[in-house]
C-alpha cells in the first residue's frame, strides 16, 4: 500500500514526542514574526483587503446586536397602541438598511474566506517548494544527522500544522479579537456597570481554560510519548511479524502490546476529558453571566441608576451572547499558535541551513570531432567529454577528460576526533579497474564518498585529471562518475522511467541497451506490462538482485567516463554476475573503474586491488603481485583470514 | 457492481416521514395553541407539561433515528448489500465496544439532555425578559433567574459528564479496536502478511484506528445533539409563535440543499486532492532515501520539477475545493440574518398590531436565538456527514483487516509430538496466488533423513526460499503434501511443528532490546551457559564479548547498532536455543565471510549432529561439503545428490561451480 505517508507516518510519532510542552518564548515570538513577515511580504496586499473584510463582518454581526435594542425601544416600543403607516415606514426602512449592512458582512466573509484561501494555500505551496527545494542543495552529511523520518515529518506534521496556523488560527484569533473589541466598545456604550460585570467573567473564563488547558496539555504530552511508544512498538512487531511467527512468540507479542495500548489509552482520556469540558463550562459561565447581567441590569433598570432601559437591557444580554464564544477561542487558537511555532521553527531550520558549499568553477561537457578532426563542445551525448575551464577573463580552455584519479595522503573523519582514513594515497590511471577490499568499516566506501564529494576531505588532494576536484563544480564532478550503490534506490514509475534517471535524454533503443547489458532485459519483459510496469514502494514487487540489476541498467544508461561499483553485485548470483561483468568490462573499456565487493571472484581481474584495514591501506598490486606478496590479500584468497 | 442499493434511501425517507410526524404532531398541537398560556402568565403545571411534551418529541425522534439504523442494517442483511448507515461493516466495528458499551448509551443520553437544557435556557431568558424586565418585576427576575441558574448547572453537569463519557468511550474503543486488529494480525499466516504488506498493517493499526476514533467522537456528540437540536429548537420557535417560525421552514431547505451541493462538488475535489498528498510523500520519501543516487546522478533539478509539480496539484486542488467550501459560511450568515431580519419585521408587526399580547419582544428576543441554534445545527450536522464520508475509507481498511481470515489455522486433533527431523516432499505443488500463473515449484519429490545437512543452490529466483518456507508451514502448498516426521505438517499443531523447525529467515529481524532478549526468543528459560553454547557455535560470542555490554548490549530498533554479519549471526544463534530438530538457513551466512561460515558449519556438524540442517547458499563452498545438494532451477528439482555426483551429473552446479572457482573461494578453511 501506498497510503503509508498519507498524513502522518506511521513512524512519525516515534520521533520526540511533540506535545504543547512548548511554552510562550522569546524564540516562538521571534518565529511567530518571522512567519508573518513572510506572509506580508508575498501577500500585503490580498491581507489588506482580508484585514478591512474582517472588521466589516464583525462590525456587521455586532451591529445586528445592537439592531434589537433600536428596534425595540425606538420602533416598535413608540408604536404599541399608536400604529401608523409612517412608522412601519420607518421600521420598514430600519429594518432595509439592517439588511444591508447585512449584506456587505456576507460579502465581506465571502471575500475574506476566498483571499484566504490563496494566501494560506500559496504559502504553503512556497514553503513545501522552499524546504523541498533547499533539502536538494544539502550535503549528504545533513541526511545522515537527521533521520528520514524526521524529514518526513517535516512535510507531513510541520506543514500541517504551518497550515492550520495559517488558514485556521490567526485569522480565527484575529476575528475573535476584533469582535471582542467591537463588542466591548458597544457594550461600554451601552451600560459601564454591567461592562464591569462582564469584565468579571471574562477573568473568570481565562482562568478556567488556562487551568483546564494546561492539564488537558500536560496529559496530551504524555498521550502522544504513549502514542509514539506504541507506534513504534506496532511498527516494529509488525514489520519482524514473520519472526515472530517463525519463532512462535505470538503471546508474548500481544501481552507487551496490551501494556501499551492500556496505557495510551489511560493518557488519551485523561487528555479528552479535560479538553471536553472547556466547551460546555464556556458555554454555561455565558449562560450564568445572562442571568447575573438581567438580575443586576433589572436593579439596576429598577433603581433608575445609569438610565437603563428595557431595550439596553435586551441588546446588552444579546451582545453578552457574542461574547463568551470569542473569549474562549483566543485562548485556544494561542495554544494552537505556540504549538505550531514548534513545527514552524523546524521547517526554518531547514531553510536557514547552509546548503553544500560548491566553489568550483569547472564544467563538464560532451565534445564531438568537428570535420577538420578538432574537438568542439556539442550538446548531445557523445561519449567523449571535455572540462571546460574558465580562463579568469571570460574565456574558456577545454582540456578532454582522461580519467586519471589520483589520491594524495588523503585524511578524513566523518565526526571530529574519529579519524577513519589515513593518509590514503590512490593513483588510479585512465582505463584502470581498481578494487578496494577490506572488513565492513575500513573505509571502502568513504574513499567512494569522498571522490564524488558527499564529503569533503581534511588533509591531502584528490585530482581528476591533474585538476584539483575542489576547483569542479559538484554538479560536473558527480556526472563524470556513474556509482551504482549497494543499496538501491528505486523510484515510483515505470521500469523505463527507472532506468532513464540515468540520462533523461536516453532514446527507448538506449534504454533496452543498457538492461540487456546489465542482464534486466530477460526478467523486465517477464513482467506484467515489461519496460511500462509501474513500480511502487522503492520496487518492493523485485528480488534485491533484480532491483540491482535495474540500478546498474540506469548506471550503464548514463555511459560516464568513471564508474564507482559498491558492492553492486552482491545480492546476484554468481552466474549471472559473471554476464554483467562481462558487460559492464565492455562498457568501460578504455574508462576507469572503481569497485568495492566482499567476493573476491569480483575484485581479481582489476589492474588494481587496494586493501584496506582500518582506513590504511595496507597492501597494494594487482592479484598476482598480492598473491605473491604473501600478505593479507593472500590470506584472504586463500581462506585463512575472514574479512567481517 | 452491484446493483444500487435503494436500502438506505428508503430507511432514510422512514427517518424523515417520523420526524415530519412529530412535526406536524408539534403543529397541530400548536395551532389550538394549549402552551401560549405559559407566557401571559408562569404556571408551574404548564411549564411542566411543557418539558414533558418537549422530552416525549425527542425520545421519539430518537427512536426513529434507531428504528432507521435497524431497517437498514436488515435490509443490507437481507440483500447483502452495504452501505454506511446501518452497515454491517458498521456492526463489525462497533463490536469493539465491549466494556464501553454503557458509554456509549450514556453519552448520547447525556448529550440530549444537555440540548434540552440549551434550548430551554433562551426560553426563559425570554421569559425574564417579558415578565420581568418589562414588568421591573424584581422577585420575579430573581426568581425566573434563579430556575435559569439551575438549568445553566444542570446543562454544565451534563456538560461535563458528556464530556467524560465520551473521552472514556472514544479512547476506550480506539484502544479495543487497536487490540483486536493486533491480535488479529497475530494470527496472520505470511500468506495474509504478503496479502497486506507489513507497511499497510502498521498504517491500518495506527493512522486508520486514529481515524475512526475521531469520526466516532464526533459521531456520538455532534451528531446526537445537532438534530435533537434542530429538532427542540423548532419546536420551541413554533410554540413561541408558529406563523414566525414558518420562515425557518423557508430557509432550511434553502440552507439544506446549498450545503448539498457545496458538498457534492468538493467531496470528490477533496478525495482527489488527498490522493495528490500521498503522491506528494511518496516523492519526498524516495528523494530523502534515495538521496545519495539523486546526488550522482545530478537530477536535483529533476527532482524539483517533479516535486514541484506535486505541489501546484495540491495547491491548484485545494485551492478549488476551498473555493467550494467558502460559500459554506456566507450561505449559512444569509440564511441567518435573512431569516433574522424577516422574524425582526414580521415579528415587529406581530408585537404592534396586538399590542404585546400575540408576542412579546422578549419572545422575539428568544426567537431569535432559536434561528442561529437552528441553523448552526444544520451546519455543524452538514459537516460531520463530510467527516464521516472522509473517515469511510479508513473504516473500510480497519474492517478488511478484521474480515480477513487467516489461511493457516490449526487443524482439529492435531498431533504435537514431532518425532524426528525427517522431511519428505510429495508431489508439491505450490504458487503464492492461488489462480497465479505460475507455480513457483511445480512437481517437487524429495526424501530427507532425519539428521542429514541438504545445502540447496539455485540462481535469483529459482525458489529456493519458498521450498523451505513450507517445512514450518509458513505456506500451504497447492497440490501434493510436505511431511515431518512422516506427518503431513498440515495435520501438526502449529506451535509444536515450528517449535521444532527453527528458521533463520533470509530478512531476518533483531528487536529493540539486549542481545540476551534477543536470544531469549528461541527459548525464554534458556540458562546463561545455553546461550554461550549456542552463540559459540554461531561464532557470535567473540563479537558480543567485545562489546563493553556483553550480552546485554542494546539492540537499536531493526538492529542499526550491528554489522549485517553480526546480525546474522545473531539471528542463527537465536534459532540454534530451540534445539530444533529442523534448521533452515536461508541465505544466513551471506554477510559472513568463507571461514566464519566454514567454522559455524563445522559447529552445526559437531554439536547438533541429530538435527536436519537445510543451507540456502549462493557461495558453493557454503554448500559442498552438505550431505546432499539439491540444484533447483525455476521450481524444479533439476538434481539431487553428493558434490561429486552433482559436478559429474549436473551442467548448473558445474557451471556456478566453475563461476566461483575463479573467485578463489573454492578453498576450503
Amino acid at each position: 500500500m501506498k497510503r503509508n505517508f498519507a498524513y502522518s507516518p506511521p513512524g512519525g510519532g516515534r520521533h520526540a514526542p511533540r506535545g504543547p510542552r512548548e511554552k510562550i518564548t522569546m524564540k516562538s515570538v521571534k518565529t511567530l514574526g518571522r512567519v508573518l513577515g513572510m506572509l506580508f511580504k508575498e501577500y500585503w496586499f490580498l491581507l489588506l483587503i482580508v484585514g478591512i473584510t474582517t472588521v466589516l463582518s464583525s462590525l456587521a454581526n455586532t451591529r445586528g446586536s445592537m439592531f434589537l435594542k433600536e428596534l425595540v425601544d425606538d420602533y416598535i416600543e413608540p408604536m404599541i397602541g399608536n400604529a401608523s403607516a409612517e412608522g412601519y415606514a420607518r421600521l420598514l426602512r430600519a429594518i432595509l438598511y439592517m439588511g444591508l449592512i447585512y449584506l456587505v458582512g456576507v460579502a465581506s466573509t465571502f471575500l475574506h474566506n476566498w483571499l484566504m484561501i490563496s494566501v494560506g494555500q500559496g504559502m504553503l505551496r512556497k514553503v513545501r517548494a522552499r524546504v523541498f527545494n533547499k533539502l536538494q542543495t544539502l550535503p549528504v552529511k545533513y541526511f545522515d544527522q537527521h533521520g528520514y523520518g524526521n524529514i518526513m515529518s517535516l512535510f507531513t506534521n510541520d506543514v500541517s500544522t504551518l497550515r492550520q496556523l495559517i488558514s485556521q488560527s490567526i485569522p480565527q484569533l484575529v476575528t475573535s479579537i476584533v469582535t471582542i473589541v467591537i463588542v466591548f466598545t458597544n457594550m461600554l456604550r451601552l451600560s459601564g456597570w454591567l461592562t464591569l460585570v462582564v469584565c468579571f467573567f471574562i477573568a473568570l473564563m481565562f482562568i478556567f481554560t488556562a487551568l483546564l488547558g494546561g492539564k488537558s496539555g500536560r496529559y496530551y504530552i504524555k498521550q502522544q510519548a504513549s502514542l509514539g511508544e506504541l507506534n513504534g512498538y506496532i511498527e516494529e512487531t509488525i514489520n519482524g511479524q514473520k519472526v515472530v511467527k517463525v519463532f512462535c512468540h505470538e503471546d508474548k507479542a500481544k501481552a507487551d502490546f496490551d501494556e501499551k495500548n492500556q496505557e495510551l489509552r489511560r493518557n488519551a482520556t485523561r487528555a479528552n476529558t479535560f479538553a471536553n469540558v472547556v466547551m460546555p463550562l464556556m458555554n454555561n459561565l455565558g449562560n450564568i453571566q445572562y442571568v447575573v447581567l438581567a438580575v443586576i441590569g433589572g436593579a439596576l433598570a429598577v433603581s433608575g441608576v445609569g438610565g437603563m432601559t428595557i431595550g439596553t437591557i435586551i441588546a446588552f444580554l444579546q451582545l453578552s451572547r457574542n461574547f463568551s464564544m470569542p473569549v474562549s477561542q483566543v485562548s485556544e487558537q494561542v495554544n494552537h499558535i505556540v504549538l505550531a511555532m514548534a513545527g514552524a521553527d523546524r521547517l526554518f531550520q531547514v531553510i536557514d541551513e547552509t546548503p553544500e558549499d560548491d566553489e568550483g568553477t569547472i564544467d563538464l561537457v560532451n565534445i564531438k570531432k568537428d570535420t577538420g578532426d578538432e574537438f568542439v563542445e556539442c550538446e548531445e551525448h557523445t561519449g567523449a567529454w571535455a572540462w571546460k575551464i574558465p580562463d579568469g577573463n571570460g574565456g574558456f580552455t577545454y582540456k578532454r577528460l582522461l580519467g586519471d584519479v589520483i589520491l594524495t595522503d588523503v585524511d578524513f573523519s566523518y565526526v571530529e576526533g574519529k579519524q577513519v582514513l589515513f593518509d590514503v594515497t590512490v593513483d588510479a590511471e585512465r582505463g584502470e579497474k581498481v578494487a578496494f577490499v577490506g572488513a565492513t568499516g575500513a573505509g571502502k566506501t568513504t574513499i567512494t564518498n569522498l571522490i564524488n564529494r558527499f564529503y569533503d576531505i581534511q588533509d591531502g588532494t584528490i585530482t581528476y585529471d591533474g585538476i584539483d576536484i575542489k576547483a569542479i563544480k559538484k554538479s560536473a564532478l558527480r556526472r563524470s562518475l556513474g556509482i551504482v550503490l549497494q543499496d538501491v534506490n528505486l523510484f515510483t514509475g515505470t521500469v523505463r522511467d527507472n532506468i532513464r534517471y540515468g540520462r533523461l535524454d536516453a532514446t527507448d533503443e538506449e534504454i533496452v541497451a543498457a538492461a540487456k547489458l546489465a542482464n534486466a532485459h530477460g526478467f523486465i519483459e517477464m513482467l506484467p506490462e515489461g519496460y511500462d510496469t509501474v513500480l511502487e514502494g522503492d520496487g518492493s514487487g523485485l528480488s534485491q538482485g533484480q532491483r540491482q540489476l535495474i540500478a546498474i541498467a540506469r548506471a550503464a544508461v548514463a555511459d560516464p567516463p568513471v564508474m564507482i561499483l559498491d558492492e553492486a553485485t552482491s545480492s546476484i548470483d554468481t552466474r549471472t554476475e559473471t554476464i554483467v561483468q562481462r558487460g559492464m568490462d565492455q562498457l568501460m573499456h578504455g574508462r576507469t573503474v572503481f569497485v568495492i565487493a566482499h567476493r573476491l571472484s569480483t575484485v581479481m581481474n582489476s589492474d588494481l586491488i587496494m586493501v584496506l584495514d582500518h582506513g590504511h591501506i595496507v597492501e597494494q598490486g594487482n592479484h598476482d603481485q598480492l598473491i605473491e606478496q604473501q600478505g593479507i590479500y593472500y590470506r584472504l584468497y586463500t581462506g585463512a583470514f575472514q574479512l567481517d | 457492481m452491484k446493483p444500487r442499493n435503494q436500502g438506505p434511501k428508503l430507511c432514510i425517507l422512514f427517518a424523515c416521514l417520523i420526524v415530519a410526524a412529530a412535526l406536524i404532531f408539534c403543529w397541530i398541537k400548536f395551532a389550538f395553541r394549549p402552551f401560549t398560556a405559559l407566557f401571559s402568565g408562569i404556571s408551574a403545571g404548564a411549564q411542566l407539561g411543557n418539558i414533558i411534551f418537549v422530552v416525549v418529541i425527542a425520545v421519539i425522534a430518537v427512536l426513529a433515528i434507531v428504528i432507521a439504523i435497524r431497517s437498514c442494517r436488515r435490509y443490507n442483511e437481507r440483500t447483502g448489500s452495504e452501505s454506511i448507515l446501518g452497515s454491517t461493516m458498521i456492526g463489525r466495528l462497533a463490536s469493539s465496544f465491549r466494556e464501553y458499551k454503557k458509554y456509549v448509551y450514556l453519552t448520547p443520553l447525556c448529550v440530549i439532555l444537555e440540548s434540552i437544557m440549551d434550548t430551554l435556557i433562551p426560553l426563559l431568558t425570554g421569559i425574564l425578559i417579558d415578565q420581568g424586565i418589562k414588568n421591573m418585576d424584581m422577585p420575579f427576575i430573581i426568581r425566573i433567574g434563579l430556575v435559569l441558574l439551575g438549568c445553566a448547572v444542570v446543562s454544565l453537569g451534563l456538560g461535563m459528564l458528556t464530556g467524560v463519557f465520551s473521552a472514556r468511550c472514544s479512547a476506550g474503543y480506539a484502544a479495543n479496536l487497536r487490540h483486536d486488529l493486533f491480535y488479529k494480525a497475530q494470527t496472520y499466516s505470511f500468506a495474509n502478511i504478503d496479502k497486506f504488506s507489513t507497511g499497510s498493517i502498521v498504517t491500518r493499526l495506527t493512522t486508520d484506528v486514529g481515524n475512526v476514533q475521531m469520526a466516532f467522537m464526533a459521531a456520538i456528540r455532534v451528531a446526537v445533539r445537532c438534530p435533537v437540536m434542530l429538532i427542540l429548537a423548532l419546536m420551541m420557535s413554533f410554540s413561541i409563535n408558529a406563523e414566525l417560525s414558518y420562515v425557518f421552514l423557508g430557509a432550511i431547505p434553502i440552507l439544506g440543499v446549498g450545503l448539498f451541493i457545496i458538498m457534492k462538488y468538493s467531496r470528490p475535489v477533496f478525495r482527489k486532492v488527498f490522493k495528490m498528498f500521498d503522491r506528494l510523500n511518496t516523492t519526498v520519501q524516495e528523494n530523502v532515501r534515495g538521496v545519495r543516487v539523486v546526488k550522482s546522478f545530478v537530477r536535483q533539478d529533476y527532482e524539483k520539477e517533479k516535486f514541484g509539480k506535486n505541489v501546484d496539484d495540491i495547491f491548484y486542488g485545494f485551492r478549488k475545493a476551498e473555493r467550494i467550501l467558502a460559500f459554506n459560511r456566507p450561505l449559512m450568515q444569509f440564511c441567518m440574518y435573512g431569516s433574522k431580519l424577516l422574524v425582526c419585521w414580521l415579528g415587529a408587526q406581530l408585537i404592534i398590531e396586538s399590542g404585546q399580547t400575540a408576542m412579546s419582544t422578549g419572545q422575539l428576543s428568544a426567537l431569535l436565538t432559536y434561528t442561529l441554534q437552528i441553523l448552526m445545527s444544520l451546519m455543524m450536522l452538514s459537516q460531520i456527514f463530510v467527516m464521516l464520508t472522509m473517515s469511510r475509507a479508513s473504516m473500510d481498511r480497519v474492517d478488511e483487516m478484521l474480515l480477513e481470515e487467516p489461511t493457516i489455522t490449526d487443524p482439529e486433533d492435531p498431533v504435537t509430538e514431532v518425532r524426528d527431523g525427517s522431511v519428505s516432499f510429495k508431489d508439491v505443488v505450490f504458487a503464492y496466488s492461488k489462480h497465479g500463473d505460475k507455480p513457483v515449484l511445480d512437481h517437487v519429490n524429495i526424501d530427507i533423513k532425519s539428521g542429514e545437512t541438504i545445502g540447496i543452490i539455485g540462481g535469483t529466483g529459482s525458489s529456493k526460499s519458498s521450498l523451505v518456507s513450507l517445512i514450518p508451514r509458513l505456506y500451504d502448498v497447492i497440490g501434493g503434501s510436505v511431511e515431518v516426521g512422516g506427518v503431513d505438517v498440515r495435520d501438526y499443531d502449529i506451535e509444536s511443528l515450528r517449535g521444532a523447525v527453527a528458521m533463520v529467515l533470509q530478512k531476518n529481524e533483531l528487536f529493540s532490546g539486549t542481545i540476551r532478549e534477543n536470544l531469549l526468543w528461541g527459548n525464554p528459560d534458556a540458562t546463561d551457559e545455553e546461550i554461550r553454547h549456542c552463540c559459540h557455535i554461531a561464532d557470535a560470542d567473540r563479537f558480543i564479548l567485545e562489546r563493553p555490554d556483553g550480552y546485554d548490549t542494546f539492540i537499536e530498533q531493526s538492529g542499526t547498532n550491528v554489522s549485517g554479519g553480526q546480525k546474522q549471526r545473531i539471528c542463527i544463534a537465536r534459532a540454534l536455543l530451540k534445539k530444533p530438530k529442523i534448521l533452515i538457513l536461508d541465505d544466513s551466512t551471506s554477510a559472513v565471510d568463507t571461514e566464519t561460515d566454514a567454522k559455524i558449519r563445522a559447529g552445526l556438524k559437531n554439536y547438533m549432529p541429530e538435527t536436519t540442517k537445510f543451507i540456502i547458499a549462493q557461495r558453493i563452498s557454503s554448500v559442498q561439503d552438505s550431505d546432499r545438494i539439491i540444484v533447483l532451477d525455476e521450481g524444479r528439482v533439476t538434481a539431487f545428490g553428493t558434490h561429486d555426483e552433482l559436478m559429474k551429473s549436473s551442467d548448473i552446479y558445474r557451471e556456478v561451480y566453475w563461476s566461483q572457482q575463479k573467485g578463489g573461494e573454492r578453498l576450503e578453511a
